[in-house]
């Protein structure tokens, strides 16, 4: 490690932006990032499984709830949403004098509640389309078999779903990737606050956003590939029979 | 009644340059989703391989960090252009990036290249007899295009292009970061200054809701004057 550190440093040593110090700001925001996108998409995902559930109840008092949850955040810009409960959880009378101000007052928490709002809606949406598609006679066979409602749902309805549900969701996460350079608005040092940070200080908007672009682009194939994977592997009764 | 604190006006002068802005970035977004969908389709490989360049880098990079590389190194960019031409022939002009043109051109070169797969699996879709018979009748290229290609494309692209809109429309609260003031930067300034966040950014929400489906009304007739011909089964 240390001599990987000097091997890097002599690399590095007639370079005046790319020094250590930046290169350290990046890999920082870089965590962030990942962190932030992943939180917010496995809390995403979990809240959305009942929501999907719950969006295709018989029920109107349930749906429409969903319904309109899901309209709203899908159909408002997510900085909006960002703003809305950054600004509205500093705005709150007295709570600065709170327990609940340590947690908050960074804008990490705030950030990962808007993300994670706006991601289960969208997710919400891909597994009721998913739902939706079952084919009937899977359903019907369920039913013949006397399975409950919890138990088709559990055995037959989820289990393809989510297989269905893959690329949409694929296609989710990179978005989700992307939008979280929004954070960076808020003053979280994300890869997008390095690269304005690094920008702002040595005036060198071409080294700094190309080279945050490029890990981005890194990051969105390394997405696109894992999930290539997944459909290979999970999908692979449903490819054309070849021959 | 909601107390605007003075700032209604200027909400107002915000929302209609998101929606200028909406618009003519999606005029270029569709030109250039056109060109792109052609360039991939044709049988010039160096057309093709800069297509392909052009979507797959912009699909892979965020919205707002390639808005500041554009926004940021625009003016930069231009500078050094300019100071060469000057260098070299004498020329001396000087061009100032302007914010809102900055942000039609990044928004439009973003969402070319969405547009530019919606408009290429559309044009896909269409029956390549159809094409041929509009050669067999002595159609030049453009004739083909404009009579043949394009009326039966569409009817495959406004489902997509309704999708597109819809992000491009929320992608334009973006330019309220660099130093546009749409809405969203009225809001967020009214908000810290009146200390009322609430009141601001769900106004602002409104509206996006608001613009959303009215567009998706405006779509699902488009969507129905194209489809003429092709009944209501399928």
């Amino acid at each position: 490690m240390e001599s990987l550190m000097t091997w890097l440093e002599a690399r590095l040593a007639d370079n005046s932006i790319f020094t250590l110090q930046t290169l350290e700001y990046y890999g920082e925001g870089l965590t962030t990032t990942v962190q932030l996108v992943f939180l917010s998409l496995v809390i995403g995902l979990i809240l959305a499984v009942p929501l999907a559930i719950g969006r295709g109840s018989k029920h109107r008092w349930i749906s429409l709830p969903i319904f309109f949850y899901c309209y709203v955040f899908r159909g408002t810009p997510l900085l909006v949403q960002l703003y809305l409960i950054y600004y509205g959880v500093v705005f709150v009378e007295g709570i600065q004098e709170t327990w609940l101000w340590v947690v908050l007052e960074k804008p990490f928490v705030p950030a990962l509640i808007a993300f994670t709002l706006n991601t289960a809606a969208y997710t919400t949406e891909i597994f009721r389309g998913a739902i939706k598609s079952t084919a009937r006679g899977e359903i019907e066979a369920a039913r013949a078999y006397g399975m409950s409602q919890g138990l088709m749902l559990r055995r037959i309805v989820l289990p393809s779903a989510f297989r269905r549900a893959l690329p949409a969701y694929g296609n989710e996460v990179i978005f989700m990737l992307h939008a979280s350079a929004i954070a960076s608005v808020v003053t979280i040092m994300d890869l997008t606050g390095a690269a304005r940070f690094v920008y702002a200080r040595y005036y060198a908007p071409f080294d700094a956003f190309l080279f945050v672009a490029a890990i981005y682009l890194c990051l969105t194939f390394a997405i696109l590939y894992l999930f290539r994977y997944l459909e290979k592997r999970l999908l692979a009764h449903l490819k054309p029979a070849s021959g | 009644m909601i107390d605007l604190h003075g700032y209604g006006p200027r909400l107002a002068e915000g929302a209609l340059i998101t929606i200028e802005l909406a618009v003519l970035s999606l005029v270029l977004a569709i030109l250039l989703g056109l060109a792109t969908a052609s360039a991939k389709m044709s049988r010039n490989w160096v057309l093709h391989r800069v297509a392909t360049l052009y979507t797959t880098i912009i699909r892979g990079v965020p919205d707002l960090v390639l808005m500041m590389l554009l926004f940021f190194g625009g003016q930069i960019g231009i500078n050094m252009i300019t100071d060469m031409l000057y260098d070299r022939f004498g020329v001396d002009i000087f061009i100032n990036v302007n914010e809102f043109i900055a942000g039609v051109v990044t928004i439009g070169l973003i969402f070319g290249a969405y547009m530019g797969e919606t408009f290429r699996g559309a044009f896909m879709a269409v029956d390549a007899g159809q094409i041929e018979a509009g050669r067999a009748y002595g159609m030049n290229h453009w004739l083909v295009f404009r009579r043949i290609r394009f009326p039966q494309m569409m009817r495959h692209a406004i489902p997509g292009l309704s999708n597109n809109w819809m992000v491009l429309l929320k992608t334009t609260a973006l330019v309220s970061v660099i130093g546009l003031t749409d809405m969203v930067r009225v809001a967020s300034e009214a908000s810290k200054a009146t200390r009322e966040p609430f009141t601001f950014m769900i106004i602002v929400a409104v509206i996006y809701l608001l613009i959303a489906s009215l567009s998706e009304w405006g779509f699902a007739r488009l969507q129905k004057r194209y489809d003429v011909g092709y009944g209501e089964a399928d």
